[in-house]
């Protein structure tokens, strides 16, 4: 696998410390929605650091793509790839990685994402996938986020939602939460996985995304709530991991 | 070298630690795996070696653990880029579980619960170089780290050090296991920067 050279055709600040980078890569093979890219920095010394990002757009003949990438305070590549790239840039890229946490088209079975805060990112190209080739899969997303200032693609999660073609979005706030939102502010915990997440006798897959102490947690409730194991499918970024 | 990334002066690790290319520092341990976590009971515990499908040796926890065990300190390399440098651990040779067993074929899948495979060269079990690990920094595994037993293979990235093992099966034929059915390196040498498929 080689590393290709992209150039960024836009930046977008998704929150205050998330940032959204799209890259032409002239001679880009396309990507599965779920997978990765390592993207390397060089400095002029030729000193270099390499990170993998979720992929956030949804796969497509152009030879474009978009990643999110949330900021660490002790991280590397992160704050550069948030503070510092702009329009025009060259940015080396590498992928796309990952052949298990991905969503086929084909699929058939209901489709259960679970996100916990930058998690949303590959989570969120499923539903881009989704829409992109009108499938008729139901989905349902679970994303527990820390305020709502912290909402990924929160015009997307919009438009999604009030489109109300089969795909349901539930918000789980951990921090605070909206006025006179019903739930107060706590983790993702059974009774909102019975509430929110597909019923086991419906088989659906399950994409988990998120910190390892949520991924850990989730994964645990749905098996408790009957899902089979191997109908769960994680992904899981450690705290300097600088994964996303 | 890579093209330049204007206004990146990067953090290097200190220059006495050597590390494999593009890999990084992390003092945590962090946690990759497919899906959920198993919870093995000790009770059904058990690590076999087959050939073929023959099962030539089994032991049940209590058996297992009263093989003699070694305490290795190692790096373990990650390929999603960690590294974690003089990690200890407690665990019995593949030597020692291997000292019974006669075998002309040259390659294994390492078997775990939850389904995880992954397979390597049988050379690379042998010589000091693999262990069946159950306790890290000088407390029992915990299970999202592997628990109650995993393959230790420092030497090559870190899925190769499977979680939740139970069993080894020799193959005459190489097998690519999970991860490396997924794009991923078949034997990957971290000193080579084997990630991925070429």
């Amino acid at each position: 696998m080689t590393w290709r050279v992209g150039t960024i055709v836009s930046v977008h600040d998704e929150t205050r410390t998330a940032r959204s980078i799209t890259l032409d890569v002239p001679d880009w093979p396309g990507h599965l929605a779920g997978q990765h890219v390592d993207v390397r920095l060089t400095a002029p010394d030729g000193y270099s650091a390499a990170r993998s990002y979720s992929i956030a757009s949804a796969p497509s003949d152009i030879k474009r793509f978009e990643i999110t990438v949330e900021r660490l305070a002790d991280g590397e590549v992160s704050p550069y790839l948030t503070q510092e790239v702009a329009v025009g840039d060259p940015l080396e890229v590498r992928g796309p990685i990952g052949g298990w946490f991905v969503w086929h088209p084909e699929q058939t079975e209901p489709i259960q994402l679970i996100a916990g805060g930058s998690g949303l990112v590959p989570l969120m190209a499923m539903m881009r996938a989704r829409a992109a080739v009108h499938s008729m899969m139901p989905f349902r997303l679970l994303y527990s986020v820390r305020e709502p200032d912290a909402i990924l693609y929160a015009d997307d999660l919009r438009a999604l939602a009030a489109a109300n073609d089969g795909t349901a979005i539930t918000y789980a706030y951990t921090r605070v939460a909206p006025k006179d939102w019903a739930r107060p502010p706590a983790r993702v915990d059974a009774a909102l996985i019975a509430q929110a997440t597909w019923p086991a006798s419906q088989s659906p897959t399950c994409y988990v995304c998120g910190p390892t102490p949520f991924v850990e947690s989730i994964a645990t409730l749905l098996t408790a709530a009957g899902n089979a194991p191997d109908r769960i499918r994680t992904e899981r970024f450690g705290a300097t991991g600088d994964v996303r | 070298m890579g093209i330049i990334s204007r206004g990146f002066s990067g953090r290097r690790a200190a220059s006495d630690v050597k590390l494999p290319p593009g890999q990084y520092l992390t003092k945590d341990f962090p946690v990759l795996s497919a899906g959920p976590t198993p919870r093995v009971p000790l009770e059904t515990w058990e690590f076999t070696i087959a050939d073929g499908k023959n099962v030539v040796q089994r032991w049940d926890w209590n058996a297992f653990r009263a093989l003699p065990s070694e305490t290795p300190t190692v790096d373990i390399h990650c390929v999603t880029r960690w590294s974690k440098l003089a990690t200890t651990w407690e665990g019995v040779s593949l030597d020692t579980l291997f000292a019974n067993v006669k075998t002309d074929a040259s390659y294994v899948t390492v078997e775990s619960y939850g389904d995880y495979t992954t397979n390597l060269p049988l050379k690379d079990l042998m010589g000091g170089q693999a262990w069946v690990a159950f306790r890290f920094d000088g407390k029992d595994l915990a299970p999202e780290h592997g628990g109650p037993a995993r393959l230790l293979v420092p030497h090559l990235y870190f899925w190769k050090s499977a979680k939740w093992v139970h069993g080894v099966t020799l193959m005459r034929d190489d097998k690519p296991g999970f991860w490396e059915s997924l794009g991923y390196n078949n034997y990957g040498d971290p000193w080579k920067e084997q990630r991925y498929w070429e």
